[in-house]
C-alpha cells in the first residue's frame, strides 16, 4: 500500500516537474493527437522519426513538440496542421509537408490564434499552403524556419509568415520562398524582422499593410514577383537589407505606399526594375542606400513631401529619378551619381556644379512607356542635355547641389 | 583578232558610242584618235569590260568577251592615270599584280630598263607622277600578251623613259603583238602608229595608214590633218 | 578575293589613319579603366561612343578608300578577275583592318585591365562584336553609296548624311512619332522601327544585357516576349547580319551593270 502510494506521489511529482510524452510507430502513443490529448501544462512531446499523417491537430495546452531527426508531417493536402491556442508553447524540429488549399479556409502548417509568448523554430515547410499564420497573438518568436511552397498562382497560393493583428513579434534567420508573400505583416506593431531570405516568391518578398512601429533589418528579397511592399504604415525603421533582381512591370526593390516617418538607410538596391517606387511618402529619410543597375533608382509617382536623400550611391541605373510631377517637395543632397559629369576643382571631394538627377527622357518614358527602346540613343544624350541646360518638362528646382565625387556607400 | 559589233553605249542623254563597228586584225599599232569626248576611252574601257554596253557585242579572238573576265589575260592594260595604294611597296605592288596573273613575267627586265631597282622598298605613296608611271609601263609589260592597250602611255614621261617606252612598243611589235594606243601627242603618233582609228560622235570616222589619212585630207602634216578631218565634220 | 583582300588589308594597315584610329581606342579604354575603375561605367561609356563612332568611322573610310583607289581599281579591273571579286576584296579588307583597331585597341587596355577574371566579359565581348557588326554594315553601306555616286564631294555628302540620318535623325523621328501616336498600342511599331536601323538594333542588344532591369518594366506582351526570353538576343544578332548581306547584295548587284 505505501509502495502504491509512493508510487503515486512520484506520478503526481513528475506531472509537477512536466513529463515527457514519446510519440512513435512502435510506442505506447502511436500518433500525435493522442499525445496531445494526454498531455498537460508543461509536458514535453517528442515525435520519434518517422512518417506521421495528421492533420488538424488542435493544441490548446501550453506544450513543448519537439521532433526528432527525419519527422515528418504529412497533411496528404487536406487542411491545416497545427493550430495552437494556447501561450506559452513552443514547437520546433518538425517537418511538415502537403497542406491543403482552399479558397475559402486559410490552411496552415503552423495557425497560432491568441497567443502569447511562443517560439516555433528550426522547422521546415514544404508545399504550404500558408506556412506559419499567426491571429491577435503577442510574444511570439519564429526563427530559424524554412518555409517553401509550389503553388502556381497568386490566388492558389498563401504566405510564408502571415500574421494579422500582432504585437512585439521575432521573425528572424527564416528563409522563404516559393510562396504567395514572404512575408506579410496586417496590423503587426513593435515587431522586428531580420536576417531572413526571402526569395522567388509569387507576389512579395515581404509586405506590411497598417503595420506601425516595425523595424525590418539585414534581410535579403531577391528575384520575387514584386519586390518588397510597405504600405499605410508609420514609423518603420528598413535597414542594411539587400533588394535584388526583381524585374518585371510591376516590380519593385521597395514599394512604398502612404508611408510616413521611415527611416531608409544602409540599403542595396540591385538590378531591380525600379528600386524605390514611392507613391504618397512624407517624412522619409534615405540614407546610405546603394542603388546598383536598376531599371529606375527612383520613382516618385506622386504626393510625397518631405522626403530626404542623402549620401546615397546611384551607380549604373538606366534612369535615376523618374518624376511625374513638375512640383517638387524633396530634397537630394550630397549624393554620389555615377552619371555626373562635372569637376571638382577645389578638391573637397563635391562637384562644383550641381547635378539634375531627373532626365527629360525619364519624363517621356513616363508619357509613352514605348519609348523605352531609345534609351542611351545618341538623339536622347541631346535631348536630355537641352533639357539640362534650360528645364522646361522637368522640376527646375530638383537639384543635388553637393553631388559627390566618388562613392560613398562602398561597404554594402 | 578584235571586233567591235553594232557597239552602243550612253551615259543617261548623252551618246557616246552610236552603232560602232570596228575590226582590228592581229599584228601592229593602232592609234584611237577622236576629240575629247568622242568615246575613244569607253571603246578601250568596253573592250577591257570595265564600260558595259547596252547593244552591239565585242568579240576578241573569235569570242564573245561581255559578262566574261577570262580573257583579260590575255590582254596587258597601262590605265590612264597611275595611282597606286599609298601604304604598299613597289615590289609589293608587283608582286600583288603577278599574284593576280597565273602568268609568266620578266619584270626584272623592265625594272632594270627604267632604272626603278632604287625605288623597289619606297611606299608608293611617296613616289613622284613619273616614277609611278614608270612602275605603271612595268605592270603593263611585264606580262607576255597578244594585245596590249595603252591609255596615254607617255603622261609625265622624262624623255629617256619615253624612248624606253618606243623601244619596248617597238620591240612589242616586233613579236607580232598587236598594240592599240590613245593619245593627243601626234607626235608620238606619228613615230610609232602603222595605222590609224579615228572616232567621232560614236563611230569610226576613219581607218587606216597614216599615209592614207594624209592622202585623203591632201595633208602633209598629221596634226593638220587630224584637224581637216574634224572641221570637215562640223563643217 | 582573297588576294584583293590581302592587298588592300596590308595597305590600310600601315595607313596612318589605322594608327590613329587604334591608338584612340587604345587611349580610350586606358583612361576608361585605369582612371575611372569601374568597369561597368567603362562599358557604358564605351557603349556611347562605339554605337555613334564606329558607324561614323566606317562610313569616312569605305568612301575614302573607295574614291582614293578609284584608279587602281581600274587597274584592277583590267586583269583576270571577276569584278565582285575585286570589290569583296577590297571591302572585306576595310572592314577587317577596322575591326582589328577596335578589337586591339579595346581589347589590350581590358586584357591588361584583368577583364577576365571581371564579370563584365560578356558585356564587353557583346561590345565588340557589336561594333565590329557596325564596321562591316557601314562599310558596306558607304561603298554602295559610292558606287552609285560618281562624284567624290557628292559621294561623301551622302555617305556622312546617312551616317547623321541613321545616329540622330531616325531616333528624333522615331520618338516624336511615339509621342504623337502615344494613344495607340506602340509596341510592335518601336520594335520594327528599331530593326531598320542598324545603329538601333545594335543598341538594343547592349541594352538587352546593360538594362535589362529597365527594358522589363515596359507592359506590352510583345516587348516582354522580346526582352525576356532570348528571342530578343537572337532576332537582333540575325538582322543585324541581314544588314550586312542585305547591301552586300546590293553592291554585287550593283556592279554588274557598273561602268568604270
Amino acid at each position: 500500500m505505501r509502495f502504491i502510494n509512493l508510487l503515486f506521489f512520484l506520478f503526481f511529482i513528475s506531472v509537477l516537474q512536466a513529463k515527457q510524452i514519446e510519440v512513435c510507430e512502435s510506442c505506447a502513443i502511436k500518433s500525435i493527437k493522442d499525445a496531445i490529448e494526454i498531455a498537460e501544462k508543461g509536458d514535453e512531446i517528442l515525435i520519434k522519426t518517422g512518417l506521421y499523417k495528421e492533420h488538424d491537430i488542435i493544441v490548446s495546452k501550453s506544450v513543448v513538440i519537439i521532433g526528432e531527426k527525419g519527422v515528418i508531417l504529412d497533411g496528404e493536402g487536406v487542411g491545416g496542421i497545427f493550430t495552437f491556442e494556447a501561450d506559452n508553447f513552443t514547437i520546433k524540429n518538425v517537418k511538415i509537408i502537403n497542406v491543403g488549399s482552399s479558397y475559402t479556409v486559410d490552411y496552415a502548417a503552423i495557425k497560432v490564434v491568441k497567443a502569447q509568448n511562443f517560439i516555433i523554430e528550426n522547422c521546415t515547410f514544404e508545399s504550404v499552403f500558408f506556412g506559419i499564420l499567426i491571429e491577435k497573438s503577442k510574444k511570439g518568436i519564429i526563427r530559424n524556419n524554412k518555409i517553401s511552397s509550389n503553388r502556381a498562382s497568386e490566388a492558389s497560393s498563401g504566405n510564408g509568415i502571415h500574421i494579422w493583428d500582432g504585437d512585439k513579434m521575432e521573425v528572424y534567420n527564416n528563409e522563404l520562398f516559393g510562396l504567395r508573400d514572404g512575408i506579410y505583416f496586417e496590423f503587426v506593431k513593435n515587431s522586428f524582422v531580420y536576417n531572413n531570405l526571402s526569395t522567388n516568391n509569387i507576389r512579395y518578398g515581404l509586405h506590411f499593410m497598417f503595420s506601425n512601429k516595425n523595424e525590418y533589418h539585414h534581410n535579403e528579397f531577391r528575384n520575387n514577383g514584386a519586390g518588397v511592399a510597405v504600405m499605410f504604415s508609420k514609423y518603420i525603421s528598413m535597414h542594411h537589407n539587400k533588394f535584388r533582381l526583381n524585374w518585371g512591370s510591376a516590380s519593385y526593390g521597395l514599394l512604398l505606399k502612404e508611408i510616413y516617418d521611415a527611416e531608409i538607410y544602409n540599403n542595396l538596391f540591385e538590378e531591380n526594375t525600379i528600386g524605390i517606387n514611392g507613391e504618397g511618402c512624407t517624412r522619409i529619410n534615405y540614407k546610405n542606400n546603394s542603388f546598383l543597375r536598376n531599371g529606375w533608382a527612383i520613382k516618385i509617382a506622386g504626393a510625397c513631401y518631405a522626403n530626404i536623400f542623402t549620401n546615397n550611391d546611384f551607380m549604373h541605373n538606366s534612369l535615376d529619378l523618374a518624376y511625374n510631377s513638375k512640383l517638387n517637395d524633396n530634397k537630394f543632397d550630397n549624393n554620389y551619381w555615377s552619371e555626373y559629369t562635372g569637376y571638382d576643382l577645389d578638391k573637397n571631394g563635391i562637384g562644383d556644379i550641381p547635378y539634375r538627377p531627373v532626365k527629360l527622357f525619364s519624363y517621356i518614358v513616363n508619357q509613352t512607356p514605348e519609348a523605352l527602346v531609345l534609351l542611351r540613343s545618341l538623339f536622347v544624350d541631346i535631348i536630355n542635355f537641352s533639357e539640362k541646360v534650360s528645364p522646361v518638362f522637368t522640376p527646375d528646382d530638383l537639384l543635388d547641389e553637393n553631388p559627390k565625387m566618388k562613392r560613398i556607400n562602398d561597404s554594402i | 583578232m578584235i571586233q567591235f559589233k553594232n557597239l552602243h553605249k550612253r551615259f543617261g542623254k548623252l551618246v557616246v558610242l552610236d552603232g560602232l563597228d570596228l575590226n582590228i586584225k592581229k599584228g601592229g599599232i593602232f592609234a584611237v584618235l577622236g576629240p575629247n569626248g568622242s568615246g575613244k576611252t569607253t571603246l578601250i574601257k568596253c573592250l577591257l569590260g570595265m564600260v558595259i554596253p547596252q547593244k552591239g557585242d565585242i568579240f576578241y579572238n573569235d569570242k564573245s568577251v561581255l559578262k566574261k573576265w577570262n580573257y583579260r589575260n590575255e590582254l596587258n592594260y597601262l590605265p590612264q592615270i597611275a595611282n597606286f595604294p599609298p601604304n604598299l611597296s613597289v615590289l609589293e605592288l608587283i608582286q600583288m599584280v603577278k599574284n593576280l596573273r597565273p602568268k609568266e613575267s620578266n619584270e626584272q627586265e623592265l625594272i632594270d630598263l627604267f632604272g626603278l631597282n632604287d625605288s623597289l622598298n619606297k611606299k608608293l605613296g611617296n613616289l613622284s607622277g613619273g616614277t609611278k608611271q614608270k612602275v605603271n609601263l612595268v605592270l603593263t609589260f611585264m606580262f607576255d600578251s597578244n594585245l596590249i592597250i595603252l591609255d596615254e602611255p607617255t603622261t609625265g614621261l622624262d624623255p629617256i623613259s619615253l624612248i624606253h617606252l618606243k623601244e619596248l612598243i617597238q620591240k612589242e611589235k616586233a613579236k607580232g603583238k598587236t598594240i592599240l594606243i590613245t593619245t593627243h601627242i601626234m607626235s608620238f603618233v606619228n613615230e610609232v602608229a602603222d595605222e590609224i582609228v579615228f572616232i567621232l560622235d560614236g563611230k569610226i570616222y576613219f581607218k587606216g595608214t597614216i599615209g592614207e589619212l594624209k592622202k585623203q585630207t591632201n595633208n602633209n602634216d598629221l596634226e593638220h590633218a587630224i584637224a581637216n578631218l574634224i572641221s570637215k565634220q562640223y563643217a | 578575293m582573297l588576294k584583293i583582300l590581302k592587298y588592300s588589308f596590308y595597305d590600310l594597315m600601315r595607313s596612318r589613319w589605322s594608327y590613329v584610329y587604334f591608338l584612340f581606342y587604345l587611349l580610350l579604354g586606358f583612361v576608361l579603366l585605369f582612371l575611372n575603375n569601374d568597369v561597368n561605367k567603362a562599358v557604358i561609356t564605351l557603349m556611347n561612343i562605339i554605337i555613334v563612332l564606329t558607324p561614323l568611322i566606317g562610313t569616312i573610310f569605305g568612301v575614302m578608300y573607295y574614291y582614293n583607289s578609284k584608279e587602281f581599281t581600274e587597274l584592277l579591273l583590267a586583269q583576270p578577275i571577276n569584278r565582285s571579286k575585286i570589290f569583296m576584296g577590297q571591302y572585306l579588307g576595310i572592314s577587317i583592318s577596322l575591326t582589328l583597331s577596335l578589337v586591339l585597341g579595346l581589347g589590350i587596355p581590358f586584357v591588361l585591365y584583368g577583364l577576365f577574371k571581371s564579370t563584365a566579359i560578356f558585356n564587353f565581348s557583346l561590345l565588340l562584336v557589336v561594333g565590329s557588326f557596325l564596321n562591316f554594315i557601314f562599310v558596306a553601306l558607304s561603298y554602295n553609296i559610292a558606287l552609285s555616286t560618281e562624284n567624290k564631294i557628292k559621294g561623301f555628302g551622302y555617305a556622312i548624311l546617312m551616317w547623321l540620318f541613321l545616329a540622330v535623325i531616325y531616333d528624333g523621328i522615331f520618338l516624336i512619332s511615339l509621342v504623337m501616336f502615344n494613344e495607340y498600342p506602340l509596341d510592335k511599331f518601336s520594335l520594327v522601327a528599331t530593326m531598320f536601323n542598324p545603329i538601333d538594333l545594335s543598341r538594343i542588344l547592349i541594352l538587352l544585357k546593360l538594362d535589362i532591369s529597365a527594358l522589363l518594366g515596359y507592359t506590352g506582351a510583345v516587348f516582354r516576349k522580346f526582352f525576356g526570353t532570348n528571342l530578343g538576343m537572337v532576332l537582333s544578332m540575325l538582322i543585324l547580319v541581314f544588314w550586312v548581306l542585305i547591301p552586300i547584295v546590293r553592291m554585287n548587284f550593283k556592279l554588274r551593270k557598273k561602268d568604270f
